[in-house]
């Protein structure tokens, strides 16, 4: 009698941890901006994507209502208590977040970022969805391909201290001399907001009066930017392009009042992010030199700071624009 | 000059032409008639809401809720229009002011029948009104091309060589001159925020008049839902986010008393009229990003100084006369 209890209760023991060994799912969580940005909706649907390649990965989606690194910060504070296995997050702050996420280190989750990067110290890797150089060289190029005999062309950033939009206006003033009898005349901040990148814009056109094109690297800008020229009448004498989203610049790639813009896929970004954070919770180790797996995008090979890049940012003009639109 | 500085408004008016001639200074192409009147324009939406603030404001309650209730108006006129693009313009706005009227209702049924202090009950609609954008929408954009030509051609077609957008600013502007001197609505504003005890015994429900200047407020939020999302083609949950304060600096600019009771149609128009030429002309006369937050804000607090000092001598002359008869 005693013996089959002994055997029963084994038995059963054995059982649960069977079930809890093919359960334990591994939570990787995916914090962005803020959410409700059709960009980071996108990264989700790939982070979901390698969650389903993968099988045994429930992919957390979340973030903060608005942009702002206090935001992020409770949402962090929550994965932590929710003890997830990885936060990969795409930050509002460069170094805000650092003490949250070192405290996640501490507790052994993976951190890494992507898109827009914490400090070092806050993170293992990070993941840039191109590299800067060639974001840089992509947005001036757009608008040079477009002026063969030159001009003057515009900046109309995010905010000022925005961490992404600065780097890449720095290499693309680097490469600037490349293009010959191209002028910036001079950059603007519309904050991300619409109706203050709508005035920044009116602002460049009449400050400006030979403006032939405004490079706007942000989302939000891109598609102000676009408006405004347009309301102004003044489609085919200033082209807008920089970074945009295909589903929100359809319209105004159809207007004509941006001939070509360019965006990586973020729909790769999240799946990559995923795919990076779950190597990592494998036992793969972020250091310079190393090789990460991103499943369908290859590999990514850090640099000594811990980068690495995804993939050149792809161009969208009127061939293709419609088709992409459908899908982000 | 003495009697000109006096008049709250007429001081106001000197500080906006002073503004404007220093921003001439540099950049003259800033006063042609032709910029001046897309100024105009670019301010028509914040004088709208400045003007349904402002009867709040006058009632001793606040509403932060505006900028949220314009988000969600605008996103579902945007999804009604991009769903049935057939719909009449006009009835889309109607839904859209419906609605703001709705949102501000709630807040109004919330200060009046629960008691709950107005900056309390709106900063939690506020949030609600955004989270509801946020799950009608699923996070996703309505852009350009999902909207209907004509839903966007309203507010930029030309009426006499005016957009749409600067008639309808000025029709609202003459409804709320009716409304607040020439109804028993209007008094009752001035009379509930000047002395709430007092307005009990002349017969004016407090709580009443609070609520008709919530749904005042829902209602013109509502409208200018639809003008923002039309104006800049674009709906998403984020818009207009942080709108609220400026609507209220506008109304404290104005000379509107945050303690109630007073204010003017005259007040809100200029107060935002000021804002306006600051938030267009910064964009032009070339000034440092990082300073431009910092004078935007300075401005507002020297025009507020400048208010409060006339607000006290006023209240002071309204006392010596009250001693006189008394006397």
């Amino acid at each position: 009698m005693k013996i089959l209890k002994t055997l029963l209760v084994t038995a059963a023991v054995s059982v649960a941890m069977m079930a809890t060994a093919q359960a334990e799912t591994k939570k990787i969580a995916l914090v962005v901006k803020a959410l409700g940005i059709g960009f980071f909706e996108a990264a989700n649907k790939g982070a979901q994507e390698a969650a389903k390649e993968l099988g045994d990965v429930e992919v957390i989606y979340t973030g903060p209502t608005t942009t702002t690194a206090e935001g992020q910060i409770e949402v962090i504070n929550s994965l932590i208590a929710q003890k997830v296995d990885a936060i990969a997050v795409s930050a509002n702050d460069t170094n805000a977040l650092v003490p949250a996420l070192k405290k996640a280190m501490d507790r052994g989750i993976k951190v890494i970022s992507w898109d827009s990067g914490v400090a070092p110290e806050g993170r293992s890797m990070h993941l840039n969805p191109s590299s800067n150089p060639l974001i840089g060289n992509m947005i001036i190029k757009l608008a040079a391909d477009n002026l063969p005999e030159g001009g003057d062309v515009a900046v109309l950033s995010a905010t000022a201290t925005s961490t992404n939009q600065n780097v890449w206006i720095e290499e693309m003033t680097k490469v600037l001399p490349n293009y010959k009898g191209i002028n910036v005349v001079a950059t603007v901040y519309g904050d991300d907001l619409a109706d203050k990148s709508y005035r920044e814009t009116q602002g460049l056109i009449q400050s400006h009066p030979n403006l032939k094109a405004i490079i706007a690297p942000t989302s939000v800008g891109i598609v102000a930017a676009a408006q405004a020229v347009t309301d102004a009448g003044k489609i085919g004498q200033i082209n807008v392009t920089g970074l945009g989203l295909p589903s929100e610049m359809a319209g105004h790639v159809k207007s004509g009042a941006s001939k070509s813009f360019a965006i990586w896929n973020p729909i790769d970004l999240g799946y990559s992010a995923t795919m990076i954070a779950y190597d990592l919770i494998g036992g793969a180790e972020a250091k310079p030199g190393a090789e990460l797996k991103m499943g369908r995008m290859g590999t990514v090979k850090l640099d000594d700071k811990n980068e690495g890049a995804m993939a050149d940012p792809f161009v969208y003009d009127a061939s293709n624009v419609e088709e992409f639109a459908k899908i982000f | 000059m003495k009697l000109l500085l006096k008049n709250r408004e007429m001081l106001l008016v000197v500080a906006i032409v002073a503004l404007v001639a220093l921003i001439a200074l540099r950049f003259p192409p800033f006063v042609t008639p032709g910029n001046l009147a897309n100024v105009y324009n670019d301010t028509s939406i914040l004088i709208i809401l400045a003007l349904g603030q402002m009867a709040v404001i006058l009632t001793r309650c606040i509403d932060l809720s505006m900028a949220a209730n314009l988000a969600l108006s605008g996103m579902v006129a945007a999804m009604i229009n991009a769903a049935m693009p057939g719909l009449p313009i006009p009835l889309v706005i109607l839904i859209a002011m419906a609605l703001g009227a709705l949102l501000g209702s709630i807040n109004g049924l919330l200060v009046w029948k629960l008691d709950i202090p107005p900056i309390v009950v709106t900063l939690g609609t506020l949030t609600i009104y955004r989270g509801l954008i946020f799950l009608l929408s699923g996070g996703a954009w309505i852009n350009a091309h999902q909207m209907s030509d004509a839903f966007k051609a309203l507010p930029r077609a030309a009426v006499l060589g005016f957009p749409l957008l600067s008639w309808l600013s000025l029709v609202i502007i003459g409804i709320m001159v009716v409304v607040m001197r020439r109804t028993p609505l209007g008094r009752a504003f001035f009379a509930v925020g000047g002395n709430p005890h007092a307005a009990v015994y002349t017969g004016i429900d407090v709580g009443r008049t609070r609520f008709f200047a919530y749904c005042l407020s829902g209602t013109l939020a509502g409208l200018s839902g639809y003008l923002w999302v039309s104006r800049y083609a674009v709906a998403y949950v984020d818009i207009a986010a942080g709108f609220e304060l400026d609507i209220i600096a506008a109304c404290v600019i104005g000379g509107i008393s945050i303690a109630g009771g007073i204010g003017s149609v005259g007040g809100a128009l200029l107060g935002a009229l000021f804002l306006g030429v600051i938030k267009n002309a910064l964009p032009v006369i070339n000034i440092s990003p990082f300073a431009q937050m910092a004078i935007s804000g300075m401005v507002i607090i020297i025009a507020v100084a400048v208010n409060a000092r006339a607000e006290k001598r006023k209240g002071r002359v309204i006392l010596r006369k009250a001693e006189a008869v008394h006397g």
